[in-house]
Parts: C-alpha cells; sequence; structure tokens
C-alpha cells in the first residue's frame, strides 16, 4: 500500500502516443465489437441476412441482364438481313447487286440466293415437294442475304437497311432485328430499374445498420456517459460502434457474394441443359473479381456510413448528467 | 489550484444551487465541502469538472478558465482531473484491471505500459490481488477503491471525489479517507464533498461548509 512503492505510477501520463498504439487500440476496439457481435449471434445474424439479401437481389438481377445482353448481343451479330429482289430480274442482274453491295464498308457479305436455290431448299424443307412440284412456275424471287459489317452500330444498320430498301431492284427489306432492339430496351430499363432500386436498397442498409447501432448506443449509455465522464472524446466513444457498422458490412457483403455464387451455381446445371438443346456455348458470366471486391466493399461503406451517421447523431447528445 | 469568482448557477425553472460562491484551494490541499443535500456540494464539483458551466462568475481550475474551454476540448480538460463518484461509476462488463485501465487507454497508452501503471495503482488501494474480478463481486468498499484506482492511474494534480463514502459503513469510510490522504500527502490536491462532519474532524482539514449555494462557514485544519 505504500505510494512510492512504484515509482513509474508517479510520471505523468503522455495523452497521445505513437502510430503503432494507435494502431493496437484500433484492433483490440476492432475485435472487442466483433466479440460483441458474436456474444449475440442470433441478432446479429438476422441483421447480417437482412443486408445480405437486400445486397444479392440487385446483384442477381444485374448479373442475369448482363448475360441476357451477351447473348442477345451474339445474335445481334449474326443478323442478317433478306432483300427479296424485283420480280423478273435475271440472275445476274442479281448477282450483279450482290457485287456492288458487298463492296460497302458497312457490308461484310452478301450471299446470292437465286429463286432456283429457294425452291429447292423450301421444297426441301418444308416437305411440300409434291405439290411445289404442281406449280407451273418459280413464285419465289431471287433474294440476297447480307450481313452487315462488326462495325456497325443500330443506327448505322438502319441507315444501311434504309439505303437497300431504296434500291430500285428491291421489292423486300426483311428485318429480324426489330425484336432484339426491342428486348434490348427492356434491358435498358430494367438497368435503369435495378439503378433506382440500388439507391433504394443502399439506403434501407444505411438506416437498418444505423437503427440497429442506435439501440446498440441506448444500451450502452451509462458505459459511453462513464466514459466520457472521465475524459473519453467523442471520437473515442464513436470508435467501437464505427467498427460494429464495419463488421455489419463486411459480413452482410461476403454473405450476399456467397448468395450470389451459389444462386449462379444453382442455374449453370439448367443453362448448360439449355445450351446443349441450341447446340450453342451459352454459359452464365459469374461476377468478375472486380465486381465482387465492388459488392463488398460497398457493403463495407454502407456499414461504415450507417454507424457513421446514428453515432455522429447521438454521441454528441449523450453526455454525463 | 481551484479558484471560484462570485459564481452563481441558476438551473432552468429559477432553482439557484450556487449564488455568488467564492472560494480558493491551494496547490497541495486538501479540503471538504459540506453542507446537507441541496446546499450546492455537488454543482460546486459539477462545475469543476465541466459538466456544467456557471450561469456567472469564473471557475478557474489549474490557471484555466473554464469558460474558455471550448467544447471540443472538454475530454482533454476532464482527462487533467481525477474523479470519484459515490457510486462507483464502474463498468460491470470487464474485469477490475480493465475498469482502471480506461483512462490510459483514452489517454492512448501502449498496452505494457498501461498494464504496469493500472498495477500501481490497484497496489496503492490494496486490490492487487482482485484484478480480474469482476467489479460486482466485490464489495461497496473494494468498489469504491476501483474508482479511486481509476482516478488516480492518470496521476492527475487534482482530484474530486462527491460523496465518495455516501455508501459506506464508518470502518470503510475511514479506509477510503486514509487512501486520499496519502495521495494528498505526495502532493496531489483534493476536493472532497462529504456530509460525514464526524469522520473529517478526525482528518484535521480545512472545511467549507455551503448553505444554499453560499459559503457558510470555513474551517481551519486543526493540525
Amino acid at each position: 500500500m505504500a505510494l512510492t512503492r512504484n515509482a513509474d505510477a508517479v510520471a505523468p501520463v503522455r495523452t497521445s502516443g505513437p502510430f503503432s498504439i494507435w494502431l493496437a487500440r484500433h484492433a483490440s476496439t476492432a475485435i472487442a465489437s466483433l466479440g460483441r457481435l458474436c456474444r449475440q449471434p442470433l441478432s446479429s445474424l438476422m441483421i447480417v441476412l437482412v443486408i445480405a439479401v437486400t445486397l444479392a437481389l440487385p446483384a442477381a438481377i444485374s448479373i442475369v441482364v448482363k448475360n441476357a445482353r451477351s447473348i442477345s448481343g451474339n445474335w445481334d451479330n449474326a443478323l442478317d438481313f433478306s432483300v427479296f429482289l424485283q420480280e423478273g430480274l435475271s440472275e445476274s442482274e442479281a448477282a450483279g447487286l450482290a457485287r456492288l453491295l458487298e463492296q460497302r464498308a458497312d457490308v461484310e457479305s452478301v450471299e446470292l440466293v437465286t429463286a432456283d436455290q429457294a425452291l429447292e431448299e423450301f421444297k426441301a424443307a418444308s416437305g411440300f415437294g409434291a405439290a411445289l412440284d404442281q406449280l407451273p412456275g418459280n413464285p419465289l424471287p431471287h433474294t440476297l442475304v447480307v450481313r452487315p459489317g462488326a462495325g456497325n452500330t443500330g443506327a448505322t444498320i438502319e441507315l444501311l437497311q434504309h439505303e437497300i430498301e431504296n434500291l430500285p431492284e428491291t421489292a423486300l427489306v426483311q428485318v429480324d432485328t426489330a425484336w432484339v432492339k426491342r428486348f434490348h430496351a427492356i434491358l435498358d430499363i430494367v438497368r435503369q430499374a435495378i439503378a433506382v432500386g440500388s439507391v433504394l436498397l443502399a439506403t434501407a442498409i444505411v438506416v437498418i445498420i444505423g437503427n440497429t447501432i442506435r439501440l446498440d448506443i441506448e444500451n450502452r449509455r451509462d458505459e459511453i456517459e462513464v466514459t466520457k465522464l472521465i475524459g473519453a472524446s467523442n471520437a473515442f466513444v464513436r470508435r467501437p460502434f464505427l467498427w460494429t457498422g464495419f463488421w455489419y458490412g463486411l459480413s452482410g457483403g461476403l454473405l450476399a457474394l456467397g448468395l450470389v455464387w451459389y444462386g449462379l451455381y444453382l442455374l449453370g446445371g439448367p443453362v448448360s441443359r439449355l445450351a446443349g438443346l441450341y447446340q450453342s456455348n451459352i454459359a452464365i458470366t459469374s461476377m468478375s473479381l472486380a465486381e465482387s471486391a465492388a459488392l463488398v466493399g460497398g457493403a463495407v461503406f454502407l456499414g461504415l456510413a450507417g454507424s457513421w451517421v446514428t453515432t455522429a447523431r447521438h454521441m454528441r447528445r449523450i453526455e454525463p448528467r | 489550484m481551484i479558484q471560484l469568482d462570485n459564481v452563481t448557477k441558476r438551473y432552468p425553472g429559477g432553482q439557484e444551487a450556487l449564488a455568488g460562491l467564492s472560494l480558493e484551494v491551494d496547490k497541495g490541499e486538501m479540503v471538504f465541502v459540506t453542507g446537507h443535500s441541496g446546499a450546492g456540494k455537488s454543482t460546486l464539483l459539477r462545475l469543476i469538472a465541466l459538466i456544467e458551466r456557471p450561469t456567472s462568475g469564473n471557475v478557474i481550475v489549474d490557471g484555466q478558465n473554464t469558460r474558455r474551454v471550448k467544447r471540443r476540448l472538454i475530454p482533454a480538460y476532464r482527462r487533467q482531473i481525477g474523479m470519484v463518484f459515490q457510486d462507483h461509476k464502474l463498468l460491470y462488463d470487464r474485469p477490475v484491471a480493465d475498469n482502471v485501465a480506461l483512462p490510459l487507454i483514452i489517454a492512448g497508452l501502449g498496452h505494457r505500459e498501461a498494464s504496469r501503471r493500472v498495477r500501481a495503482a490497484l497496489d496503492q488501494v490494496g486490490l492487487l490481488h482482485k484484478e480480474k474480478q469482476r467489479p460486482e463481486t466485490l464489495s461497496a468498499g473494494e468498489q469504491q477503491r476501483v474508482g479511486i484506482a481509476r482516478a488516480i492511474v492518470t496521476r492527475p494534480k487534482l482530484l474530486i471525489a462527491d460523496e465518495p463514502t455516501g455508501n459506506l459503513d464508518p470502518d470503510l469510510s475511514l479506509e477510503v479517507m486514509r487512501i486520499f490522504r496519502r495521495f494528498n500527502e505526495v502532493g496531489v490536491t483534493l476536493l472532497v464533498a462529504s456530509h460525514d462532519i464526524n469522520l473529517i474532524d478526525r482528518l484535521g482539514c480545512r472545511r467549507i461548509e455551503l448553505d444554499e449555494g453560499r459559503l457558510q462557514a470555513e474551517v481551519e485544519p486543526w493540525l
């Protein structure tokens, strides 16, 4: 009990330590906050789950949209248009026109399907062979199958189509891209909706985390008061709550990532079966590493934002009485 | 060390806790503030701890006018003062050693240095063997000694205590006061609010008696 037994107890306390001490204190606060969450596993898990589902939803939809775009994008490139030529045009005239069109920069290739070839194909494909033989002549015109060059955009393809339509030799241009355009327009709307929805959901996450931390602050009100009474700054009492927000965000983000990956894994089988049926090599593009990092990073940011907003409001209000 | 200059504290509703109080506590002094409840003892300590600010007049602590301490700097100001409370104000979710370490952690001390000081402080109040226990397993007197250890672990020049023996029986009260006396002997200035005049008289310190926020009497020490 002798007061002077321990000499260094008499030396005054320095109020700030080196960076390594600051770092060590942060680490121990972080671990303490994590421990606090783990001691109430059920309620922590609920909040993490809410965050995860809220994040996984827009992430999953945007992956679906991305895949739908890339698949339909392939179709878009392969889309040729059929130019039905005027009746009475000779085969050599048709071939000449084909060569002429092929020289255009925005055209990759032109294939001439003569009336006779078309009839043969139709006979073979339709099964009406015998009936068609009864026809006095060939009712089909010569056809050019025009494949636009890869450098085209929607607008230039439309222009090309327009110019071909206006050629005197053309009877009809049939384009099958109209539905692809509509489909893309729908995808654009969905993407826009995801963007708007994501903002709303992000706000929801900030509110959820903020509210949870507000309850946490209320529960630890006495502790905060005592700590402030013996000289803790707002920043000091705030620190554990910011770490709580960080942990909520991180675990919610990681769980969301897991949910999305698991969902894609479940979709993988049916998609490859479908691709097999179409003899196509469609495969789902998963989230890239950067996208995954953005998802988790965004979740951490939202967690910190939620706790930051709440603690900023409440820490100043709680003062020793 | 402490200087009050015509200090008035009026609470909303017009109730006057301190009415033009002036007093002075020198460096190294140990002074008791007495008076029945509502006399303004607690308010005096709260003004010194900057939990409240005076309505008028100046409170000057260690050369600092509390009026000029900005809100942002109150934590740093409080760190210079050790505070002991009637209800101990310990944190019951952590062991004794962590309670005592709290001011050092707030001050940003390293772990090793902090635990050495914590042990020194607990040793001084005779509770080193209970450092790993939870506060609720300790008796009221022991809890108060933990509170004292926490107040002195940063080696403040000034220690203020509000009814530190209010919940203790006479023997434990005397023990707590003796601990205070020992700190005073190594140069710590103490201002202790108490109503236990019998006990105070045995210690032989200056006593300031308040009544309705005014200085009623000053009893000089007999030592």
